[in-house]
């Protein structure tokens, strides 16, 4: 099963390849990461989405728990949850497809953030399930370039993540 | 070696975190003196090191102000393994100084030996100055980098003033919770001498990331003692974790209170008495016949900072087929990693088995059936035919008849010379393998060696720290003429310092281990596991670093050296006893794909 893990972790240099490290060095999968400071600015906070087994995602938080940098984290989809990728897709756009791209990133709330003679450059917001969707509908013919953002997550309701 | 103690009770007698001056200002210090005054405030007795270049500034301030004493090893493998050796035998954690580059690679097998078996160690390593960082430097690598995976915690310290709260965070994370290595990376730049900074040793350290476990969850607790009282084939594994977790003492209550059998691991010897009634032997690959019997039909295991080593469990899903496991461990992710735990406790181990041990009482005071004195009388008929069965100790279980020694004979005859009291330390093959099903130690604490890691040149560096911690104790490192030339050179540091550990050699001219993998798998074919007539004459080699060589090669002989050797008290004797180079470690477990009771019994007889 697909597991988000939100990590709290010291911002300090070296804290990200800990827990890199420790993923490479016990055999875990890393799907997706993505890190940046937060609003209190010793802290930064980690998403990662891992794929495995009740077993080895209890492994996985106890061994990042252990992590003396790693502050606090919540396997957000323990429970009820808001997911959230962003991808920047860079598509051929000519001629009648101009129209069709344009139609197709309407239909999944997208927006076009650049414009060329022959290129679109599309933001596109959502699971990552929407994104692949998306990917699928444009095509791999006139697709040129896509970059993700990686997961990020947050419980829906009152929980939060903070010290 | 006298100044060396006095000087050393100087340290740690001294009781000031922060000199003032005559006007009542704080002292200030360089950066390599506030590493020299942190070390003294600590309380640390002795540093292992090796100086060089990016650590000059620090040597110097050692000189000119420290009165911690330094032992200058001869590679800085030993500092890490004498260290080692000193934190195994004090339960303080060991202190290593090495330079940047090669000083710090050559420290890492040790770093890693001490992760691995749990133990607390603070590791000082010099970089390049902080503008060079990055750049390729002489003599530089990212020690960080590369010690990472086997470190409980590093840090590298950016600005001199930091160097006093690091170091106490230092000391704090590798002896608290799961104990381990840190490393502190200090670039030459910050220890100059010419800038000064104002000087405080915090007393305590507070970290909001980390907060290990100060008691065990008394819900859990209640349950555990519930279970352990209804058991009828019960037995108590116990591992490094009741050594390090100081908890041996309380264990043997416990065991005894319950007439329950004990089981240590290779790290848990000297956890429960060796000589007791109720000690089965270490469990394991090269565990004793009963020990791995009891666990394997055991219908509940209470087992105690240990960790379901692949080296104990064999074949997971044939791990002990009826038994209930109750699993306490300082660190969470301990439990159930290999092998659920039906009650998990996370806790310091001492604190949960003296709140066990009062439930356990209260329980029984109430009602007497408990445990099931019916069952437990049938479980021990049964351990007693296992022990006369194939019991290591009950009779020799080697050819006694021929007039080579048995290297069995000589950890035998070893452990009845010294009364069982010495600290043993070893290096790693079939010599540890001995040492542990025959020394029966009485004692935590006083059985060495590389356990997780199997690090072969530990024994005689160990021996060297823990000789250093207890100078009126006898310390053997026993060891094979493989492991002993791993680091040898340290004969030299014994001379220097005048550390008269005993060596016994166990010489059979092999790697003895590989060798018995070779035998049994391999169908004798010695692939690089003998050394072709060129090995050294050791008591050749012990007398030119001038220490006293002793060689045995007649059964006859073999008592009346050890006594004569071991009561040499001031000097380190190298005993280079020739055994019979064909025999193995038994009993073996069967792998793969065996379970606990799966063993080979000798060369011709398995279960």
């Amino acid at each position: 099963m697909r597991h988000i893990i939100a990590v709290l972790l010291e911002n300090e240099p070296g804290a990200l390849s800990r827990v890199v490290g420790l993923f490479s060095q016990r055999g875990y999968n890393i799907e997706s990461l993505n890190v940046a400071p937060t609003e209190d600015e010793t802290l930064s906070r980690l998403t990662l989405t891992t794929v495995g087994d009740d077993h080895k995602v209890e492994q996985i938080t106890k061994h990042l728990n252990r992590l003396v940098d790693v502050v606090k984290l919540v396997d957000l989809t323990e429970g009820a949850h808001i997911e959230r990728e962003m991808m920047l897709v860079k598509v051929r756009a000519t001629g009648a497809q101009r129209a069709e791209i344009k139609r197709c990133t309407d239909i999944f709330r997208g927006q076009i953030v650049d414009v060329g003679p022959t290129v679109y450059t599309i933001q596109v917001t959502g699971t990552s399930d929407k994104l692949d969707s998306f990917l699928e509908a444009v095509g791999d013919a006139a697709i040129l370039e896509v970059v993700r953002s990686g997961v990020s997550g947050i419980a829906r309701g009152e929980k939060v993540l903070s010290l | 070696m006298c100044d060396l103690y006095a000087a050393l009770s100087a340290a740690i007698t001294c009781v000031f975190h922060s000199r003032l001056n005559e006007d009542n200002s704080v002292e200030l210090l360089s950066g390599g003196d506030m590493i020299a005054r942190a070390l003294e405030d600590e309380g640390v007795e002795f540093i292992f090191g090796y100086p060089g270049g990016a650590v000059l500034h620090i040597y110097d301030s050692l000189f000119t102000s420290c009165k911690v004493p330094h032992i200058l090893v001869r590679h800085e493998q030993a500092a890490t393994h004498a260290a080692d050796g000193y934190a195994r035998a004090t339960g303080k954690p060991g202190v290593v100084l090495v330079t940047s580059g090669p000083g710090a690679t050559n420290a890492i097998t040790g770093i890693a030996t001490a992760y691995m078996d749990s133990i607390p160690m603070v590791v000082l390593s010099g970089q390049v100055a902080s503008h060079l960082i990055g750049e390729d430097a002489f003599q530089e690598t990212d020690m960080v980098g590369i010690s990472r995976p086997i470190v409980k915690h590093s840090f590298m310290v950016k600005k001199a003033e930091d160097i006093p709260a690091t170091l106490k965070k230092a000391f704090y994370l590798a002896s608290t919770g799961r104990p381990g290595p840190v490393v502190v990376d200090l670039p030459k730049d910050i220890t100059n001498p010419v800038d000064k900074y104002e000087y405080h040793y915090p007393k305590s350290v507070k970290l909001r990331s980390y907060a290990p476990a100060s008691r065990g969850h008394s819900g859990q607790i209640k349950k555990a003692a519930q279970l352990l009282l209804e058991a009828k084939r019960p037995v108590i594994y116990s591992g490094g974790g009741v050594i390090q977790g100081n908890a041996s003492g309380v264990l043997t209550e416990l065991a005894r209170e319950l007439n329950y059998p004990v089981t240590n691991t290779l790290m848990g010897l000297g956890g429960y008495p060796g000589d007791d009634r109720q000690f089965l032997g270490m469990l394991g690959m090269h565990g004793f016949y009963e020990a791995n019997n009891a666990m394997h039909q055991s219908d509940v295991i209470l087992a105690v900072g240990a960790r379901f080593d692949d080296r104990v469990t064999n074949t997971p899903n044939k791990f002990c087929p009826n038994a209930k496991i109750i699993h306490i461990d300082i660190d969470p992710a301990s439990i159930s990693k290999t092998i659920a735990a039906d009650v998990p406790i996370v806790g310091p181990v001492d604190s949960v088995l003296t709140e066990m041990l009062a439930l356990v009482r209260e329980t029984r005071k109430a009602d007497k059936s408990l445990p099931d004195t019916k069952a437990l009388d049938h479980w021990w008929q049964q351990i007693d035919e296992w022990r006369d069965a194939h019991g290591l100790w009950t009779k020799p279980r080697f050819d006694t008849s021929t007039d080579l020694i048995k290297p069995q004979e000589v950890i035998d005859t070893l452990w009845r010379v010294t009364n069982g009291e010495a600290f043993v330390t070893s290096d790693v093959g079939q010599h540890q393998m001995f040492a542990a099903q025959y020394y029966r130690f009485k004692h935590p604490r006083r059985w060495i060696n590389s356990g997780g890691l199997g690090t072969m040149g530990f024994g005689l560096p160990a021996a060297m720290g823990a000789k250093l911690a207890f100078p009126d104790s006898d310390v053997a490192c026993i060891t094979g003429e493989g492991s002993i030339q791993m680091n040898i050179q340290e004969l030299s540091t014994c001379t220097q310092y005048n550390i008269p550990v005993k060596i016994l050699n166990l010489f059979n001219g092999y790697l003895g281990m590989v060798k018995q993998w070779q035998d049994m798998q391999y169908e004798g074919r010695y692939a690089e596991s003998t050394y072709e007539d060129s090995l050294p004459d050791f008591v050749k080699l012990a007398e030119a670093y001038g220490h006293v060589g002793v060689r045995v090669e007649k059964k006859a002989d073999l008592e009346g050296a050890l006594k004569e050797v071991m009561a040499m008290k001031d000097r380190l004797v190298f005993m280079d006893i020739h055994v019979d180079p064909h025999e193995h470690v038994y009993p073996m477990l069967v792998a793969p794909n065996g379970s606990m009771r799966d063993m080979w019994l000798s060369k011709t007889e398995r279960t």
